[in-house]
Parts: structure tokens; C-alpha cells; sequence
């Protein structure tokens, strides 16, 4: 919030002039027929990328010289408010006199950079950047036509965020290295989110397949995993400075749960079982009691009691403490 | 020419309105609750303006008209209050709306939800109305309210505002109308309608932005929602916003002497705009123009994005409104365009042109002429009318 944004302002005063010139001047727009390929020597591609009933569609022409691959025409149609076509228009500008290989690169950030006045403004609200992606979709889609290939083969990441084109990767790797704790931070660290917000959670502009509130709660739990295998780890190994004795009742809980899940888990699974904690009681001698219930195959299995009761109780005295106790309900 | 067409949203003041609050800034500008002639010298202007108001609704003189700050505090207040009253204090659990309300109904509502209030959206049909026997199916005795507009902001279309009321009354339930798009448009009255409690502002009938008014049946309970002096017989607190309430008075007196201005002049002009925009190929309008208020159209363009053409409307001075996703500053489409869903394009190419007492014919051929144009030139563009040759797969 704060003094700009409380007085809501017209999407419009922050377009680029070069955007509202071309809202009302578009240069590409228009189609290309086989004739005109003929003509020029060249293929025909047409692609199509959206829909009228999503809000967005745009239709891609050109003309490829098959030998060079080089692109010497390309024209667009759009369905879609005023800077989806200036976003269509620079597209098409950008692509002519590239070969296919070369425009399959330009993303929609070079198209919205390219209808900037000034290079450090911005051409569109932060909203409005999702319409430079649609020209981005419809590139691939065209390439992929004139090549025979699948659309996705142009793209070797999994982009979460289109407006700020940050992959999956990127954003669990800012995550765990500056151990981020909320999606506002990510947006800081790395702009994804920062535009149309469809990226952030369901329920956006757009339906996707990651968004950033559940990259982080996986992100965090596969941190927070990591962290309890390595205290465990090192306890294994006697490092850690910390006694098990003398932790709270929730770190115990922690730690046995990692050793479990490091050591005793994968065992039982196999065998179709399995085991959960149900409660852990300090008593005065010292000694921590941890109840736990067998799950699925264990259940019912004679060992259970038994031979397997004591491999798990002398796998976390070995690894934690002596004065672990295991009972079963 | 500068041509205006966005009076849904809000009006010009109606120059005599103006006229009536000038006094009341640098003159009288007293605080009426105040123990002298400063204070009370504003009197007879407020009580005038009261008096305009209960005959503007039909209002008996033991009904309340409380004043508000706009319709928006009206929705909340009716909504929260009823919460506060019957149901975190009572046992009822259970609010009826529909998909089409004002957001200042519709969140507040989603607000109770959050708080765990059960809440009957009410779908509607492609004309954007609901049916009836929706409406009396989901009254249960755990109802607290049911609060339906008098007509639509978007479309214009009039709900059976009579009908609910008696239904209501007939069940015992409680009935908010908001009123906000009805008054000055069509002849509102609250005893005839049988409601309890109806919203209404002053900007919406070329009166001033920043008041508004709550009907409240006569004996009829509702805590406060400004709690502070005893201002408004201490049912809404918060120093009397003389100059508004003024001018709201008189805004209200000449809506209702210009009803059938409205109802001959304003449909007019209205059904000739839309007659001449029906002429465009693959464009409708949503509902009959009987069953709309006589200044509203929503009109689908097919192939037009809305903040497209609003584009081009407004690079030719006029200024109208769409429903569209694109438009909106959050990228939301419009939960109305999303209920009617006849079509699923309405929510990308609506646009929505109203009229008032000020607009004229030279408007309106106007207008008529730009947005011809403006289809052109959009539909030039538009992938919708766009070239394919025989071998290619269209995916749009
Ligand atoms: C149907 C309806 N209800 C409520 C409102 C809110 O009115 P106000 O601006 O007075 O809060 C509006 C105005 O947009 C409206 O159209
Ligand atoms: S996809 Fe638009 S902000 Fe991330």
C-alpha cells in the first residue's frame, strides 16, 4: 500500500507511450496467405496461441525462407485489450530477420522491454505484464510448427512465473539459500509474483501447474527434513554439541522421527507396514518413553512385538540415546 | 465532443443540487448538534431535506432514513449488523443473496463466510435474474436476511422486488434490498416492496459523492456500526455532513419529478443507441429493454476485447464502462459477467453505456458514430476475424 496506491489509478497513465502509440497504430498487424509466400519465396507458417473465451488470443503469420530458416515477414491478429496488441506488434517487429531459432529465444520480457520509452520505466503496470507472455507462447508455437516439433521442446525449465519467466528451480534455490519464509520474499528476491500475481496462488487470472504458496510450504518441509537428518547425522557421528537427554520434548520428537524416517521406515514400507508416533513422555529417571502404533502389514506381524521392536529401539539408543524406551499400543 | 456514458458509476451533480449545498460551506456551517444559531441555522434545510427524501421512497414518518456515507456503508452495515444481532447473539445462522449483488454486498457477505456464517448465492439466468422458486426454496428458519438488489448495476435488469418482499414477509425473514441503481430510474417505494431495509446514494441520482442514505422499516432493531455521539438518534454517529445531506435531499425531489423524463425521453435515447449497435453483426444485449432500467445497456461485441474498446471510446471522449478482467485493476473478472455466462465471451467483450436526464440526442448519434468506427478498426485486428488457410488447425 501507501500514498500511490490508495487513490486506485487508471492501468492506462502507466502505459509507455510507445505502448499507446501502438494501441492505436499497430505496424504487423494484419495476414499473410500462401500467395503472399509465394511471392516472396518463402513458407507459410500461421500459429494460433489462446483463446477469445480465456480473454487473450493471438494468430502469428510468417513467412520462413526454407533454407536459411530465416523469417521475412510476420504479421499478427489478436484478440485482446490494448497491450496485448502493442505486446503482439512488437513480437511480430522482433521476430522479422531472425532465423526460427533465434526468435524462438525472444521472451516475452524482450517484447516489453522493446515498447519501453525510457529503459528504466517499465512499459505496461505490473498487471498487465502477462500480455507480453501470450506473444512469447505464440513464437514457440509457430517455431514448432515450421520445425515439426512439440511446443514444449523449446523450453528445458519448468517456468513457474511467465510474467518474470523464473523457473522452478530458481525459486526453490532462493529459498533455501537465503531461507526464505514467505511469498513476498520470493517476489523480492526474484519478481516472481510481482506481475499478474496468477503465479502466487489458485484462484488468478491464470489456472497453473506450480504456484509459489506451495513451491514454498514443499520447499520448507524438504528443508526442514534436511535439517532434522542432518542433526540426527550428526549425533550419529558425534558432533553435535547439543545432548539428546537434554532436548526439549519437541526436538526429540523431531529427532527420533528423522531417525525413524532415516532408518527404520524404508524397512517396515517394504514390507508393507509401517509405523507412526503417537506420543513421547519424559519420566523422572531420565528415560524417554515413545509410544508408537504399527501401521498396515506390522500390525497384525509377530515380530512386531519382538524382533522388530528391539531393532527399532537399539537403532535409536545406538543413534540418539541409551535412554530411549519403545512401547508399543 | 466529450460524451458521457458511464452513469452507472456515477452522475453529474445536477447544477440545482449544487446550487442548494453552496451555502452550507462558508455560510451555515455550523454543526447542527450544536446549542447555537451557528448550529441551528441549518435546520430547516436539513428537515427539508429529510422530508424530501421520506416522500422520494414513501417512507412514513416513523420509518428511519438514517444517513450514511454512501451505499457502500449501508450494504456493510445492514450485513455486519445482522451478524452482530441474530446471529452471533441469536440462532439463526444463515444469509440469502445472489451471484450478481454490489461487491459492498457480495464481500460483506463473503466476510460472514469467512466467520462461519452460511451463505445462499442465488444463481441467475442468461438475463442475469433469479427465479423465484430459488429464492423460496433455500428460506429455511435458520435465515437471517435476504438481500437482493433492485436492479443491477451492469445489466440494468430489475428484480422482482415486490414479489420478494412478500415472500419474506410471508416467511418471516428479514428483507434488504440495495435500491443504489432503482432510485431516479424507475418509481421506488418502500411500503408497496415490503422491504426492511434499503440502500441508497446520492451520487448514483446526480447528487453529490460521499452520501448516502439506509432505510429502516419503523420499530426495527439494528446495532450501530459507528458507535460514538448521539448523532442521527445515536443510530449512525459522526457529525451530520450538512451540504450532502442537502444536496441529497434535493437530488432525491428531482429524480423523482424527472421518473417520467426517464421513463420516455432517457429509454428513447437509450433504445435508440442500443437499436443502432444491434445493427453490428454478432453483437446482443443482455435481457429485454423491459425488463431493464430505462438507461442501461450491456452489449457483447464479439471479437472486442472491453478495455480495448474502451480504449478507442475514450481516444474519442466517451466514456463508458466494461465488465471486462482486463480492465480491472486486480485482473478479476467480473463476478456478474461470470454468473449470467450465457455466453463465456461476455466476460471478455462487455460493454456497458447509461445514459441520464443530461444526455442528449447529439450524444447519442454521437456515440453511435464512434463505436461503429471503433468495431471496425477493432475487429480489424481481432484474431476472431482473422484468415486461416485450409491446412491449418485453428486452436483458437
Ligand atoms: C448496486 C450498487 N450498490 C452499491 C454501490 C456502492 O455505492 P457507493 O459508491 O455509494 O458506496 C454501487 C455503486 O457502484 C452500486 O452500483
Ligand atoms: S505468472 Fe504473472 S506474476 Fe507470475
Amino acid at each position: 500500500m501507501g500514498k500511490n496506491s490508495l487513490i486506485g489509478g487508471s492501468i492506462w497513465e502507466e502505459y509507455s507511450q510507445k505502448v499507446q502509440d501502438l494501441m492505436n497504430n499497430p505496424k504487423n498487424m494484419g495476414e499473410l496467405t500462401e500467395e503472399d509466400a509465394k511471392n516472396m519465396g518463402g513458407k507459410l507458417v500461421v500459429a494460433d496461441f489462446g483463446a477469445e473465451s480465456c480473454g487473450d488470443a493471438v494468430r502469428l503469420y510468417w513467412i520462413v525462407d526454407e533454407a536459411t530458416e530465416m523469417i521475412k515477414a510476420a504479421k499478427f491478429k489478436s484478440f485482446g485489450c490494448g497491450t496485448a496488441i502493442a505486446s503482439s506488434d512488437t513480437m511480430a517487429e522482433l521476430c522479422i530477420g531472425k532465423t526460427v531459432s533465434e526468435a524462438v529465444k525472444i521472451t516475452n520480457i524482450d517484447v516489453e522491454k522493446a515498447m519501453r520509452d525510457n529503459p528504466d520505466i517499465p512499459a505496461v503496470p505490473p498487471q498487465k505484464m502477462h500480455c507480453s507472455v501470450m506473444a512469447y507462447d505464440v513464437i514457440k508455437a509457430a517455431a514448432a510448427s515450421f520445425k515439426g516439433v512439440d511446443a514444449a521442446s523449446f523450453e528445458d525449465e519448468i517456468i513457474v512465473c511467465e510474467c518474470a519467466r523464473v523457473s522452478l528451480g530458481t525459486i526453490k534455490e532462493v529459498i533455501r539459500l537465503n531461507n526464505l519464509t514467505t511469498v513476498e520474499e520470493i517476489t523480492n528476491y526474484t519478481k516472481a509474483g510481482a506481475f499478474c500475481k496468477s503465479c502466487v496462488k489458485p484462484g488468478g487470472h491464470e489456472e497453473k501447474e506450480y504456484y509459489l504458496v506451495d513451491i514454498l510450504r514443499d520447499t520448507r518441509a524438504e528443508m526442514e527434513h534436511d535439517r532434522l537428518l542432518a542433526i540426527s547425522n550428526a549425533q550419529i557421528e558425534g558432533h553435535s554439541s547439543v545432548n539428546f537427554d537434554d532436548l526439549t520434548v519437541v526436538k526429540k520428537f523431531q529427532q527420533i522421527e528423522a531417525a525413524i524416517d532415516e532408518n527404520i521406515r524404508p524397512m517396515l514400507v517394504m514390507d508393507g507396514g509401517n509405523l507412526e508416533i503417537l506420543d513421547i513422555k519424559e519420566g523422572d529417571d531420565k528415560v524417554t518413553d515413545v509410544y508408537i502404533r504399527y501401521l498396515g502389514a506390522c500390525s497384525g506381524c509377530a515380530s512386531s512385538s519382538t524382533g522388530t521392536l528391539f531393532a527399532i529401539e537399539s537403532v535409536l539408543q545406538e543413534k540418539l540415546s541409551k535412554n530411549i524406551r519403545i512401547l508399543p499400543i | 465532443m466529450r460524451v458521457y456514458l458511464d452513469n452507472n458509476a456515477t452522475t453529474i451533480v445536477d447544477p440545482k443540487v449544487f446550487a442548494e449545498m453552496v451555502p452550507y460551506f462558508c455560510q451555515m456551517y455550523g454543526n447542527p448538534n450544536s446549542l447555537h444559531q451557528f448550529g441551528s441555522e441549518s435546520h430547516p434545510a436539513l428537515r427539508a431535506a429529510m422530508d424530501q427524501l421520506y416522500t422520494g421512497i414513501n417512507a412514513n414518518d416513523e420509518d428511519d432514513i438514517v444517513i450514511t456515507s454512501c451505499a457502500t456503508e449501508s450494504n456493510n452495515w445492514v450485513i455486519k449488523s445482522i451478524y452482530n444481532d441474530t446471529i452471533l447473539h441469536g440462532d439463526k445462522n444463515h444469509i440469502i443473496t445472489s451471484e450478481v449483488e454490489h461487491p459492498a454486498v457480495g464481500a460483506s457477505c463473503k466476510f460472514l463466510e469467512s466467520l462461519g456464517v452460511k451463505v445462499t448465492y442465488l444463481p441467475v439466468n442468461s438475463d442475469g435474474v433469479i427465479n423465484i422458486e430459488d429464492l423460496k426454496n433455500a428460506i429455511t428458519d435458520k435465515t437471517a436476511l435476504v438481500s437482493i438488489m433492485w436492479a443491477n448495476n451492469e445489466t440494468g435488469m430489475l428484480f422482482p422486488i415486490e414479489e420478494i418482499g412478500a415472500i419474506c414477509k410471508e416467511r418471516g425473514v428479514l428483507f434488504h434490498t440495495d435500491a443504489v441503481q432503482a432510485i431516479g430510474k424507475i418509481p421506488v417505494d418502500v411500503q408497496k416492496a415490503n422491504v426492511d431495509f434499503l440502500s441508497f446514494s446520492a451520487h448514483k441520482f446526480h447528487g453529490p459523492k460521499g452520501v448516502g442514505g439506509l432505510y429502516i422499516r419503523n420499530g426495527q432493531a439494528l446495532s450501530p456500526f459507528f458507535h460514538g455521539g448521539e448523532h442521527m438518534g445515536g443510530r449512525r454517529s459522526g457529525t451530520l455532513n450538512v451540504a450532502g445531506i442537502v444536496g441529497m435531499g434535493k437530488a432525491m425531489e428531482l429524480a423523482v419529478e424527472a421518473l417520467d423524463f426517464e421513463k420516455n425521453n432517457v429509454r428513447r435515447l437509450r433504445d435508440k443507441l442500443e437499436d443502432a449497435l444491434l445493427q453490428i453483426p454478432e453483437t446482443f444485449v443482455v435481457g429485454t429493454k423491459e425488463q431493464r432500467v430505462p438507461n442501461t445497456i450491456l452489449i457483447s461485441v464479439k471479437g472486442i476485447e472491453g478495455e480495448a474498446m474502451l480504449w478507442d471510446l475514450n481516444q474519442n471522449g466517451i466514456g463508458a464502462s466494461t465488465g471486462s478482467a482486463c480492465a480491472s485493476e486486480a485482473l478479476e473478472s467480473n463476478p456478474v459477467m461470470e454468473a449470467i455466462g450465457a455466453e463465456a465471451d461476455l466476460a471478455h467483450t462487455a460493454l456497458r453505456l447509461s445514459l441520464s436526464r443530461f444526455t442528449t440526442d447529439e450524444e447519442i448519434d454521437f456515440a453511435i458514430e464512434v463505436i461503429q468506427k471503433a468495431v471496425v478498426r477493432l475487429r480489424a485486428i481481432s484474431s476472431t476475424y482473422a484468415y486461416a488457410p485450409e491446412w491449418h488447425v485453428s486452436k483458437l
